[in-house]
């Protein structure tokens, strides 16, 4: 007890000690990137878990708002516990990081200069576990209406041990073999959209269709729920994106400024072209391109001028719509809320668009893209996205396979019918 | 006694209502409804795929009337409710055998 005690009393003065002598903490700095982490949460509680819940049907409302909200207690600890070590642990052959970090020993107040040098280890930290929190949550999107709460739980840790925290390693630790190529991902295009993007689409295969897919009407139950949502996902995709400036400067301003702007430009050219192809410009068309766009300009954010900002967006917008109205229905796979056409495919324009318009007058840290030069960033570009893609597409189906033979990973069919409200949760969204 | 069940459109529930609190009804019953006749459905669009949407949200309105009230409550009714175009709605009138005020147990038209 006396040893545990003096060992105890070792580790406080050592503590204080680092305090004392670690890298200065910058005040503005560190007080963006906590603001910034507090964004990236909004984003998913509750503005995901809204934007999801009002396309679904109503018996599912509450089912669907759960998932989002689980996903953030379940991965906060597993960050805590395992993920960030893994992620931004000492490097491992490129590929993981080690054990070092394991309960976050030592992550603490001090800066880690690998990562940020002005501001608490620990502010870089959270600011991370936000994203590991969203990226399985977007996933959702992809089997809603039919999965297992249980099965749900235990596929969102399984995927974000053993996809989402080796694919963070690979782009952004330290000696990861991504970010050694030299490929750029400003904000989580490749790490959250296009990892995401890919898990969603295993999954939609893997569960199958809804029942009475394509034979029922299952229009949105309530859109102002969706657009509450998309608004609030705007809005916290300014501490997504500037916040991962990890710094109160010019870039993050940078950042910002480009991710409002494909924000806008996608929101218009989605509107415009269901406008076109359906003959009407709808709400759920022009909150569905916004996302597109933010989801684009994410890997971009930091590297591109505003006016290639426009470009990304309007491309995103068109490009988007296109796999959700036209690719969907050809190919027939029931991507419930397009998680995978509107990340997977939006991610994945993102990086190559990454590839064209990156520009060392943005950021000096960056690289010139083809349309500044250099055709060498987009062939790394290409690298990455296919690497993420194969790699969470494999990862995510044998996960899936293994849950389905264990657990199961669909309700029943009657269960189905009724609702997820009901029979996953005993609860019921609205009393009327 | 007869029962007038007419199924209008919803934006013209303020009007028949007014119309009938002046030929001094008692009573309505108002339900929110869905449905179709010649009018048939809309369609609707969510991310580029059409959906037909077969039944139209409509108001039904119930009132009980003594015989002799039973032409003049028709006719207020297909008076407020018409707008001339296709998916007006319709009335339909049946005879009711008795009726019961549940506070006094008065029977038939005292009832109403």
């Amino acid at each position: 007890m006396l040893k545990l005690f003096s060992a105890f009393l070792i580790c406080l003065v050592s503590a204080t000690n680092a305090l004392a002598d670690g890298p200065a903490v910058d005040t503005g700095d560190t007080a963006w990137v906590l603001i910034s982490t507090a964004l990236v949460l909004l984003m998913t509680a509750p503005g995901l878990a809204l934007f999801y819940s009002g396309m679904v049907r109503r018996k599912n409302v509450l089912g669907t708002l759960m998932q989002s909200f689980a996903v953030l207690c379940v991965v906060s600890i597993q960050w805590v516990l395992i993920g960030y070590s893994l992620s931004f642990g000492p490097d491992r052959l490129g590929l993981i990081g080690g054990f070092e970090f394991f309960g976050l020993s030592g992550v603490g107040q001090d800066p880690n200069p690998d990562y940020s040098a002005t501001i608490p280890h620990q502010a870089f930290m959270l600011f991370q576990m936000m994203f590991a929190v969203i990226t399985p949550a977007l996933i959702a999107g992809a089997f809603a209406e039919r999965m297992k709460f249980s099965a749900f739980l235990v596929f969102t840790l399984l995927w974000t041990t053993l996809v989402y925290d080796p694919l963070a390693h690979w782009v952004w630790g330290v000696g990861g073999w991504l970010r050694v190529l030299g490929a750029l991902d400003f904000a989580g295009g490749a790490v959250v959209h296009i990892s995401s993007g890919a898990a969603a689409l295993a999954a939609a295969l893997t569960l199958g269709k809804r029942k009475g897919y394509l034979t029922e009407i299952m229009p949105p139950h309530n859109l102002p729920l969706t657009v509450i949502g998309a608004g609030l996902l705007w809005f916290g995709w300014f501490g997504f994106n500037a916040g991962s400036a990890l710094g109160a400067n010019g870039l993050a301003a940078t950042a910002f400024l480009t991710t409002n702007t494909a924000a806008a430009g996608a929101g218009l050219s989605w509107m415009a072209a269901e406008w076109l192809h359906r003959g009407k410009p709808t709400l759920l068309g022009l909150a569905s391109g916004l996302v597109a766009g933010l989801v684009a300009i994410t890997p971009a954010a930091g590297f591109v001028s505003p006016l290639s900002s426009i470009i990304i967006g309007l491309a995103a917008g068109v490009i988007c719509y296109l796999s959700v109205a036209i690719m969907k229905p050809l190919f027939g796979y029931d991507d419930s809320l397009d998680a995978f056409g509107i990340h997977g495919v939006g991610g994945i324009l993102g990086a190559v668009a990454t590839g064209l318009f990156a520009t060392t007058v943005v950021n000096t840290a960056g690289a010139d893209g083809l349309f500044s030069g250099s055709g060498a960033l987009l062939g790394k570009q290409l690298i990455a996205i296919g690497a993420c893609f194969l790699y969470s597409f494999t990862i995510s189906l044998v996960i899936l396979k293994a849950i389905d033979m264990v657990m199961g990973l669909r309700v029943a069919k009657d269960d189905e019918v009724q609702g997820l409200d009901i029979t996953q949760h005993s609860e019921s969204g609205y009393s009327l | 006694m007869k029962k007038v069940e007419a199924i209008i459109k919803p934006f013209k529930l303020d009007e028949v209502k007014k119309a009938l609190g002046e030929l001094n009804i008692e009573g309505m019953t108002v339900t929110e409804v869905k449905g179709f006749g010649r009018q048939k459905g809309h369609s609707e669009i969510y991310r580029g795929a059409e959906y037909m949407v077969d039944f139209l949200p409509k108001v039904k309105i119930e009132v009980v009337t003594s015989d002799e009230m039973t032409p003049k409550v028709v006719a207020a009714i297909t008076e407020a409710a018409r707008t001339g175009k296709i998916g007006d709605g319709k009335i339909f009138i049946t005879p009711v055998d008795d009726g019961v005020r549940i506070r006094t147990g008065e029977r038939g038209t005292d009832a109403l």
